[in-house]
């Protein structure tokens, strides 16, 4: 920057002078118009994009500060993970990936304004990002308007679907309802009681939950409590559970109120052993903060567990652990997140052109073999096919699977007979 | 800080100075032709979105620098401004046209979601523009009016009123994320589209709000001037040095609080409903403690006193915090912390302050040698 | 809700309600406290406090990692060395800071609110950076977990139990301190004025000194006794801030009497409505029940007979 003061600049600077007197919009399109290099580029590359004859860029944008910080550095290091390992093997369409990362500060709106700025600055091909649904549901429009490609690892709420966005986590149904017929099949569960933390992802999650256990199940549910993010006093909810004696405990609570749950769950005396806790919430990740000792014995439904004992998985988690140090841990949404890179790469090599439009559109049916969760395919709704497996926890801090459904589910964001 | 020289009465003390005529000029110089013309439309969006923390720091300057109210909860009337505004946007957005995968098409897509059927009827009214602007302006400061009126006149003040403020803005952020099914939750409300079928998403859109919020904003200024400078403003001063002497000459104390209180709030809700406008959502994250309290940091670098400065200050602290943020994501908290530290122990007067000791007095010593004419002796300001 | 139930379990719940609400009122307790000394007292708004408390309880984070490895056999023990280092070390950063930075700010009190919240800000970030974004979990010794049967259905948890006899412990000395000692004699002295304090000789600026960092270390203690319930992040610190300020604020800045009515009442208030309401309703009434008080009797619950 410093050294550039020179003529170029200059006449730059008043030929943009002059644009902004002309016609200040246009500005926005300069950018655009200013690649073309080799023919190679020029066929992959019609809109624009940051793509050179050797690289081409991707953003990565999570949570490095705040409080979602806790969660979101998992997926940001699976991403860059999954980078490299496409850089090693040729990287796509014989161009490396660059990686450009923005924070989003645990602020929906700064993942507003950086989505914006990864697409209309920086031109990337494609946004590995957002965690939480409010990070998404802010960012998504500016996905759609400016016709960026999305890769959300988060299992979340459903009732969404859109062109510029692949989930590669699971949706609410696919999440729940098997895990729901295991319980009431396994334990002869009749009566459930929600903890939630308070916002749209619980809420959602219970709303099927209780549709599903009431209408399909035919059994009951005792009670349904939520509480802002951060609470983290549960003795009277605690108090509660022991009045209704509910047959299973099914929690979605989020974040720091997670370790005082549990912790204070155990220290009320309800042992896990005996008490059926089954929870939507709770990743290797989250165990670290709560203790495995408190949390010991209650049942996580995810599609991936650390522990899953196949050979993609056990070469993924030497990777990550090479990469990121021997005491990581990986959770569902890590997996997930690793699965975008690949997903985008295969996408991409498939329509044979990094234009978001093409790329959308050959991802249907991609299929991923080497995924560490078995395989993984995507299905036209952009979510993917998936298995639901449900864990014990165990003290050391990881899970021991103890069902996994028979098929691949197939992924359904608006599912009929539960909204 | 009554300068001894400020003896002037009303006659010789025209509505600007020389001085602040001129940094008005500077001022829209910049935001109406020097940032529309370097920065490409992206930039000059955010830099829109920056503006509209300006009014809350304008705001903060007259009940904060001048009344000596400091309130950490303006980001409730920041919110409450961008609710109302993002309300009529969305209910727009939300035609039965558009939302007909909806279990109930026509009401927003958040109430669907919480298995709402129908438009509740504080929402009904939003469907018409002039109500919504209407609400911008009356409820916050309706709002404002209730609180400050009823602790001024008990005489709560300083730390008590910060604090209670404070909690205000952490009650109104659970109501907000509690109730999701009438206000979106902690999502906010997202995907606003059109006002009144002018898409507001476009380049164009972007760069027209941008003016039109400059416009605002400055218009704000001239009000604020124009309160700054009436006998309110000086009664606003004298309050915040001595308050019971102001008390004992009779002056309705706590009025003349409640109204500097309820003024900032309608300059934050007007900019809250120019943020919806430009960056196209809300959401609960511009009504907490955080929000309330990194604005009263824009008012503080600018200088607390200065009303230009807020808008300087506003503008420097968000180019730093964009800037630190995208080159070093992992270390801008220490660079933000530090400007606070900074800027309290050093330069309690912000960057108006720094202005007014090292830069005004040799412009002041360039003017009188090029125009020796005394009758414009540039006085301090009254503060 | 209460018509299916029989009277044991009733009571029973009543009984352990009831403990709910006094073990949040430990919680609030330990929270106020040092603020009450801080603000109450001083007069300066720290809101740095939360982050005062999270360096406690990482303190006992890093003392049971080293107790665990190194000296496995004092392990049951580790607690109450935790703590004391918990206050030391606030303490110390408490003093540091009364030195960098408050001291210059005495007569700007809404100043040292933002310094403090740069503060607060820096410290984040430096937790964030030492010790990592994930939050950490803190092994508890065997005899703290669990919980005491007392008849068939009441079960008393432990871990509660500790915290509220340690807040009993440290209430009391804090009494004593500032009531019953010569420091707390100078302190109360300072308070009530400054230049005729030092007139008599007091040292006000080593008073100042002290009780900043007297209210610092029990911020500390308090954050080492909540890793037993809570969470340690970097940012956990924060949730914190608003209740205890309120918690002052309503009980009457300057009275210690007045912060314990008001943990009291705001905790018993909370616990009460938690159970019959749903979470989040149940905060908004509570706070909206205070606010709503101080707005009416502004002086909170008891306060000093001072014309201001």
């Amino acid at each position: 920057m410093a050294e550039s003061k020179g003529n170029g600049l200059q006449s730059a600077l008043r030929r943009r002078l002059l644009m902004g007197l002309a016609g200040v919009p246009a500005i926005a399109l300069m950018p655009r118009m200013a690649f073309a290099a080799g023919p190679a580029t020029a066929t992959v590359n019609t809109t624009g994009l940051a793509v050179t004859d050797t690289e081409v860029t991707v953003g990565i944008l999570h949570s490095a500060t705040g409080t979602m910080a806790i969660s979101e550095t998992g997926s940001i290091q699976a991403e860059k993970l999954a980078i490299a390992q496409i850089n090693e093997a040729g990287g796509v369409l014989g161009r490396k990936i660059k990686i450009i990362q923005e924070d989003g500060a645990s602020d929906w709106p700064t993942f507003a304004e950086k989505a914006k700025k990864l697409l209309v600055n920086d031109h990337c091909a494609a946004v590995m990002g957002c965690w939480t649904s409010a990070s998404r549901k802010a960012a998504l429009p500016v996905f759609e308007q400016y016709n960026g490609l999305l890769y959300y690892p988060t299992f979340y709420e459903g009732l969404e679907q859109s062109k510029n966005v692949i989930y590669t986590g699971q949706e609410a149904t696919q999440q729940i309802l098997e895990s729901l017929n295991w319980v009431a099949k396994e334990k002869g569960a009749k009566t459930y009681f929600f903890i939630g933390s308070d916002y749209i992802w619980p809420r959602t999650s219970n709303k099927i939950a209780r549709k599903h256990i009431e209408n399909v199940l035919k059994t009951k549910v005792v009670g349904e409590e939520y509480f802002p993010l951060g609470h983290t006093q549960f003795n009277s909810v605690i108090n509660k559970l022991k009045l209704t004696k509910p047959d299973v405990i099914f929690t979605d609570v989020v974040g720091g109120s997670n370790v005082a749950f549990y912790k204070q769950l155990k220290a009320a005396g309800i042992d896990l052993s005996k008490q059926t806790l089954l929870t939507i919430s709770v990743t290797e990740d989250e165990i670290d903060g709560i203790g495995g000792d408190n949390i010991a014995g209650a049942y996580s439904c995810m599609k991936y567990f650390q522990s899953l004992k196949n050979p993609n998985n056990e070469k993924f988690v030497a990777a990550f652990h090479k990469m990121w140090g021997e005491k990581t841990v990986i959770g569902d949404v890590t997996q997930a997140a690793y699965l975008g890179p690949f997903l985008w790469k295969m996408a991409v090599e498939k329509a044979g052109s990094f234009d978001v439009d093409k790329v959308a559109a050959a991802s249907a049916d991609i299929e991923f073999k080497e995924a560490p969760e078995g395989y993984v395919k995507i299905h036209p709704n952009h979510h993917l096919w998936s298995k639901t497996r449900v864990a014990k926890a165990l003290p050391n801090g990881q899970f021991e699977v103890v069902y996994e459904s028979k098929d691949l589910i197939e992924p359904n964001p608006f599912p009929k007979g539960y909204q | 800080m009554i300068s001894p020289k400020s003896t002037s009465t009303v006659h010789d003390n025209p509505f600007m100075k020389p001085m602040e005529w001129i940094s008005l000029a500077l001022l829209a110089a910049v935001i109406f032709l020097v940032l529309p013309m370097l920065l490409d439309a992206f930039r000059l969006n955010l830099v829109g979105k920056y503006l509209t923390y300006s009014f809350v720091a304008l705001g903060l300057v007259i009940c904060w620098g001048f009344g000596g109210i400091l309130s950490l909860g303006q980001g409730v009337f920041f919110g409450l401004g961008g609710y109302l505004m993002a309300m009529f946007l969305k209910l727009e957005a939300s035609s039965v046209e558009n939302t007909k995968i909806q279990s109930t098409p026509g009401i927003p897509d958040f109430m669907d979601w919480n298995q709402i059927t129908e438009l509740p009827w504080f929402w009904k009214p939003f469907t018409s523009l002039p109500f919504t602007i209407l609400a911008v302006i009356v409820v916050p400061a309706f709002f404002a009016f209730v609180i400050g009126s009823a602790m001024f006149r008990r005489r709560v003040g300083g730390t008590y009123f910060a604090i209670i403020t404070q909690a205000i803005a952490a009650i109104l952020t659970i109501l907000i994320v509690g109730q999701q099914g009438y206000t979106g939750g902690i999502n906010g409300i997202t995907d606003l589209r059109t006002l009144n079928g002018w898409d507001i998403r476009t380049d164009r859109a972007h760069n027209i709000l941008y003016f039109v919020n400059g416009g605002l904003l400055v218009a704000c200024i001239l009000f604020a001037q124009y309160v700054k400078r009436s006998k309110l403003g000086r009664i606003l001063v004298a309050m915040r040095d001595k308050e019971d002497r102001v008390r004992f000459s009779g002056y309705p104390v706590a009025s003349f609080k409640t109204f500097a209180f309820c003024l900032a709030a309608v300059f934050a809700a007007i900019g809250g409903a120019m943020f919806t406008l430009q960056v196209g959502f809300m959401s609960p994250s511009f009504v907490g403690i955080v929000p309330s309290i990194e604005m009263v940091i824009y008012a503080a670098v600018g200088g607390r006193l200065s009303l230009f400065g807020a808008v300087w200050g506003t503008l420097l602290v968000n180019w730093a915090k964009t800037t630190f943020s995208e080159s070093f994501p992992e270390l801008w908290l220490f660079g933000l912390g530090g400007l606070f530290i900074l800027v309290v122990l050093a330069f309690p007067n912000g960057l108006a302050g720094i202005y007014r000791t090292y830069v005004e007095p040799r412009l002041t010593r360039r003017v009188k040698a090029l125009e020796p004419a005394p009758a414009v002796a540039l006085p301090h300001a009254a503060e | 809700m209460l018509g299916d139930y029989s009277l044991t379990d009733l009571s029973s719940i009543f009984v352990m309600q009831g403990f709910a609400g006094l073990i949040l009122f430990s919680v609030y307790t330990l929270m106020a406290l040092g603020l009450a000394i801080i603000f109450g007292q001083m007069g300066v708004i720290n809101m740095a406090h939360g982050e005062f408390m999270i360096l406690g309880a990482y303190m006992t984070y890093l003392c049971s990692g080293f107790f665990q490895t190194h000296l496995p056999a004092l392990f049951p023990a580790y607690f109450f060395v935790a703590m004391a280092l918990a206050f030391v070390a606030s303490g110390a950063l408490g003093m540091l800071v009364e030195w960098a930075l408050i001291r210059h700010l005495y007569k700007r009190p809404l100043d040292t609110l933002l310094a403090t919240w740069g503060l607060s800000l820096i410290l984040q970030q430096a937790y964030r950076t030492i010790f990592g974004p994930r939050e950490v979990g803190v092994e508890l010794p065997a005899w703290l977990i669990g919980s005491v049967q007392v008849t068939d259905t009441i079960e008393i948890p432990i871990n509660g139990m500790f915290v509220m006899a340690i807040t009993l412990l440290i209430t009391a000395g804090v009494a004593l301190l500032m009531y019953r000692s010569r420091f707390g004699a100078q302190v109360r002295a300072v308070v009530q004025n400054r230049p005729m304090a030092g007139a008599v000789g007091i040292d006000t600026e080593k008073v100042d000194r002290l009780t900043f960092g007297l209210g610092c270390g029990i911020a500390g203690v308090a954050g080492s006794a909540f890793t037993m319930v809570g969470s340690t992040g970097p940012t956990s610190g924060q949730l914190y801030i608003v209740d205890t300020f309120l918690i002052v604020v309503f009980g009457g800045a300057a009275s210690l009497l007045g912060t314990i009515a008001s943990a009291f009442s705001i905790s018993q208030t909370q616990s009460t409505l938690e159970f019959f309401l749903s979470g989040s309703t149940a905060k908004v009434i509570t706070l909206l029940a205070v606010v709503g008080i101080l707005m009416l009797r502004p002086q909170g619950l008891f306060t000093l007979k001072v014309r201001r």
